[in-house]
């Protein structure tokens, strides 16, 4: 009887690992579906005319545009060094950003009075279009690096700050009770208990920031610069190529989902503690 | 063997030596959201001698938790005495395990980490903070367990784990709030035996806070009711069943049964107080 029943539930189990399979790769066949009905209509209603290719461009146009960027370079020279540069912009901006993100967010939430005095400050700052402080940062820093590093960061910088702190925030006030009569000091307490608890939050906070981040490079180029995908863009728009605005778009989105994948990685590796999600199967 | 230890650690009450912790008119009062003062704990005298095991019991509210935050020097009285082997307390003792009612393990830390965090906070170098670890580890029955994190456990492994990260300190005084609540009859059985056990090859004195009659009974050397909040001392009970003693079979004891109906008649009409408050507070 008990084999029997044994029997029957491993025929279950391999069952539900069969219908787990199927069910994956159905979803993988229908994103490529996805894919080619959008991509393929956009194809044939540009070439069919029904809308105006000039405006609206077209999917092989715009493949053959990064080509042609790849093979033969830009008009602002080779397109590795237009993507290496806008990647340094956001890679800089995003590494400051985070790491004064990180340690305003856990001053002001460890210090009351810190967060009390400063609080409406960073609440005014944090109100402002910070998108506009890049017309401020070329005037102060000029056409080059520094000034789209100094708007990235400053996109950054709050949607670290504000995790930050608010993970701080949430720490619960028993674990911090129980580390203090485990002899924790202050000191201790901080970078022992609070930072690993609020570690989750300001993860969380690295997937849109890095986001930001290219935004600022991106518009900090469009406003001013000589190079760079955004300055691509810049230049495409004011020739009217269409197909050069989305290529670089594409291109951006590729940058973007690598970094998403990095900061997942990274994620995971971080925080090994936290229970994996498990994927229940009705058997 | 077990006899042997229990009689050797056993501190005869008023033995000349200052008890290891006094509360003299303790009260507690904390000023709410919306501005009112709140008398949590009024009036409340104890006084726990160096080895014993002391239970507080009490209705929901009565404010047996704050007694703890009191001793511990997590929180300030508001007004009367609150001493620790002599000395008034200002911050949070050196010599003091707590056991907290909730689940306050570091999600981050394995088994190995949490129980050699208070070793590691106080200095003690790692390669001696883990060997010490291992071994009250083992003494909890986790071994093998080290490399786990708490999401892994069982609530019954993860309360071992709690007790043996405040045990590994050696405290005088060890503080426990309500610990065992969260667990399903049979573990929390096995629990209150292991804590005995553990607590007998030591020379801590313990103030266990409960709302289990039977709890604080078995495992008690004295037992203080109080009264419905704000809280103050009802009554002392001296528990004279003898030790060893197993928590799963004591019940059925005939002066078992007779301390604890001594005691619930005491403390049942708290609880209907209690009880016709909350009913009325919606």
């Amino acid at each position: 009887m008990a084999s029997l029943a044994h029997a029957a539930l491993d025929e279950g189990v391999a069952a539900a690992r069969i219908k787990v399979r199927r069910h994956k790769q159905l979803v993988m066949v229908l994103r490529i579906a996805f894919a080619v009905v959008m991509l393929g209509s956009w194809e044939i209603l540009s070439r069919t005319k029904t809308i105006d290719p000039f405006f609206f461009g077209r999917p092989s146009e715009i493949g053959h545009k990064i080509w042609v960027w790849a093979t033969v370079g830009t008009p602002d020279g080779p397109l590795w060094e237009q993507v290496r540069i806008t990647m340094e912009e956001a890679l800089l901006g995003f590494g400051i950003g985070v790491g004064a993100g990180i340690v305003f967010g856990l001053a002001l939430g460890r210090i009351r009075l810190l967060a009390e005095v400063l609080g409406p400050y960073i609440k005014a700052a944090n109100s402002i279009p910070r998108v506009v402080l890049g017309s401020i940062f070329i005037i102060w820093l000029g056409l080059g690096l520094p000034s789209k590093v100094a708007l990235a960061f400053v996109l950054v910088f709050f949607v670290v700050f504000f995790n930050a702190f608010q993970g701080v925030r949430e720490v619960n006030e028993d674990v911090i009770a129980n580390a203090r009569i485990l002899g924790a000091n202050r000191r201790q307490v901080t970078t022992q208990v609070v930072l690993p608890s609020a570690l989750t939050w300001i993860i969380a906070s690295l997937h849109t920031s890095f986001g930001f981040a290219l935004v600022g490079a991106v518009v900090g180029e469009f406003i001013g610069s000589i190079h760079g995908l955004g300055h691509l863009i810049a230049f495409a728009q004011g020739t009217f190529d269409t197909n050069g605005v989305f290529a670089a778009m594409f291109i951006l989105a590729v940058i973007a989902l690598g970094a998403e994948f990095l900061i997942t990685a990274l994620e995971n590796r971080l925080i090994t503690w936290r229970p994996s999600r498990r994927d229940e199967v009705a058997l | 063997m077990e006899t042997a230890i229990s009689s050797e650690r056993v501190t005869a009450p008023g033995s000349g030596a200052t008890p290891a912790i006094e509360l003299v008119g303790a009260a507690k009062r904390f000023r709410t959201p919306s501005g009112d003062v709140y008398t949590a704990l009024h009036d409340f005298s104890l006084s726990v001698h160096r080895g014993e095991f002391v239970s507080i019991v009490g209705p929901t509210g009565c404010g047996k938790s704050t007694t703890l935050s009191l001793i511990s020097g997590l929180a300030p009285a508001s007004a009367g005495e609150v001493r620790v082997m002599g000395e008034p307390v200002t911050a949070i003792g050196k010599q003091l395990g707590y056991v907290f009612q909730g689940d306050v393990l570091f999600p981050w830390k394995s088994v190995m980490g949490t129980v050699s965090a208070g070793l590691r906070f106080r200095g003690v170098a790692k390669r001696e903070a883990q060997e010490r670890a291992r071994e009250w580890i083992a003494k909890v029955g986790l071994s093998g367990f080290e490399d786990h994190y708490p999401h892994q456990l069982s609530g019954g492994m993860r309360k071992r784990t709690a007790l043996a990260q405040s045990l590994i300190t050696s405290p005088e005084i060890l503080l426990m709030d309500e610990p065992f609540s969260a667990l399903d009859v049979q573990t929390r059985t096995l629990m209150e035996d292991e804590l005995l056990e553990l607590w007998s090859s030591t020379s801590a004195s313990v103030v266990f806070v409960t709302h289990d009659l039977e709890e604080a009974i078995a495992l008690s050397d004295r037992v203080c009711v109080m009264t419905a909040g704000p809280g103050t001392v009802k009554g002392i009970y001296d528990i004279d069943l003898p030790r060893p003693r197993h928590v799963s079979e004591i019940r059925f004891d005939t002066r078992f049964v007779e301390l604890y109906r001594d005691i619930w008649e005491n403390l049942r009409d708290e609880v209907l107080l209690s009880y016709e408050r909350a009913k009325s507070n919606g």
